[in-house]
């Protein structure tokens, strides 16, 4: 249920965004300081949310199976390879490795 | 912009403005022909964007499924969040065991950017009432890219309205697919979907890399929310990423602002910025 809340505020909140960039007079939102934490929050978020869920169980700190995922995930981003193809590489490799090492 | 109030003359929907005659008969219009042959070329455009798109939706329908949540919630993510890094992001902090308000939070903060696209849409798509609530629902980086930089305010209300329900149709059918899929796994762990989340993380971040000074922030934010993980509770570390985020942009600096990339794939979508050398970095050595 909870998780029914966090997706209602969630959508509501990006949506109001959404309309807000439409409805509001330019000059509220038309500074450089805006514009600039608009540009960095995506950088900062995405990569805190891949340091995040590759190296933490949530509570503290792990490396396993997932780091050699992510590491093959950054090679395919680096050849510029599809979406899909990073993806499905790091969900592969984690995958063998925790064939291999069952603990990981 | 290039499409400033005074250059709109060239979007009369209707074809050729009447006085188009004054330019002397040394040049016979063929208004329908150019726009039936831009026509095409924005629609293909659009539906290669869209089926990109599509592709990415069955990744997250199945991350979505191995990360806690069920096809309904999934699905309701796609069709009224729809916008794809904020999904991400939700379904990530709700996957390592965050509250869901955090998760919101965190989606809300990497949809902000939506609303700068939608001060640029705005001009060329002049809306309201009704139909501004239902055009605001697209405003996303895919139709944004595919719309700001068109030669015509025409060409360019083509580009969203084609982009952003192309894409709205495919990205929903897309996570139906990969939520459905995910569904019949019984444990999306061995299959390493765990990892997977991340992975498109990065996908989505290495096209917003561009120079030193993004790399070096993005570090930052990592360090801190790795570092916070052990302190804070779970969905924390990344909202606190986000301050990082706005203390580095409130910091002010001469001549170098980001124009915010919409491209969430860099090489198949349109780049906005070169539509819009008022937000360009000025390049000077500063």
């Amino acid at each position: 249920m909870t998780i029914w809340i966090g997706i209602a505020v969630g959508c509501l909140g990006c949506y109001l965004l959404k309309l807000a960039g439409l409805s509001v007079p330019k000059s509220v939102l038309e500074r450089p300081a805006v514009h600039r934490i608009a540009a960095l929050l995506p950088v900062v978020l995405l990569a805190a949310l891949i340091a995040v869920q590759t190296f933490s169980d949530g509570r503290s700190l792990v490396i396993d199976a997932r780091a050699a995922g992510l590491a093959v995930a950054a090679v395919a981003v680096w050849r510029r390879w599809p979406f899909l193809v990073v993806v499905a590489l790091a969900a592969v490799t984690t995958a063998l490795v925790r064939q291999v090492i069952p603990a990981s | 912009m290039t499409t400033g109030p005074e250059s709109t003359g060239d979007a009369t929907p209707d074809g050729p403005t009447p006085d188009s005659t004054i330019q002397g008969n040394s040049t016979p219009d063929p208004p329908d022909l150019d726009w039936r042959l831009t026509r095409t070329q924005v629609l293909r455009d659009s539906m290669g964007v869209a089926i990109a798109t599509g592709a990415y939706a069955i990744s997250f329908g199945a991350i979505a499924l191995a990360g806690g949540l069920n096809v309904w919630q999934t699905l309701a993510l796609s069709l009224l969040m729809f916008t794809g890094a904020s999904q991400f992001g939700l379904i990530a902090v709700i996957a390592g065991g965050g509250a869901p308000l955090a998760g919101a939070a965190t989606a809300i903060m990497l949809g902000a950017r939506n609303a700068l696209y939608g001060l640029r849409l705005a001009e060329i798509l002049r809306v309201s009432g009704l139909r501004r609530l239902g055009a605001a629902q697209l405003v996303i980086d895919e139709s944004t890219a595919m719309s700001i930089g068109r030669d015509t305010d025409r060409a360019a209300r083509l580009g969203f309205y084609a982009t952003g329900l192309g894409v709205f149709t495919l990205w929903n059918i897309g996570t139906l697919v990969g939520a459905v899929g995910a569904s019949w796994l019984s444990d999306p762990r061995a299959l390493g979907l765990d990892a997977a989340a991340p992975a498109a993380f990065l996908a989505l971040l290495a096209p917003r890399l561009r120079g030193r000074e993004l790399w070096a922030v993005a570090l930052v934010a990592a360090m801190v929310a790795v570092l916070a993980v052990p302190l804070v509770p779970v969905g924390v570390p990344v909202l606190l990423a986000g301050l990082v985020g706005v203390i580095a942009g409130l910091i002010p600096r001469k001549g170098t602002t980001q124009a915010p990339d919409p491209a969430e794939s860099a090489e198949s979508i349109r780049s906005i910025d070169s539509s819009e050398p008022d937000d360009q970095p000025t390049r000077e050595p500063s």
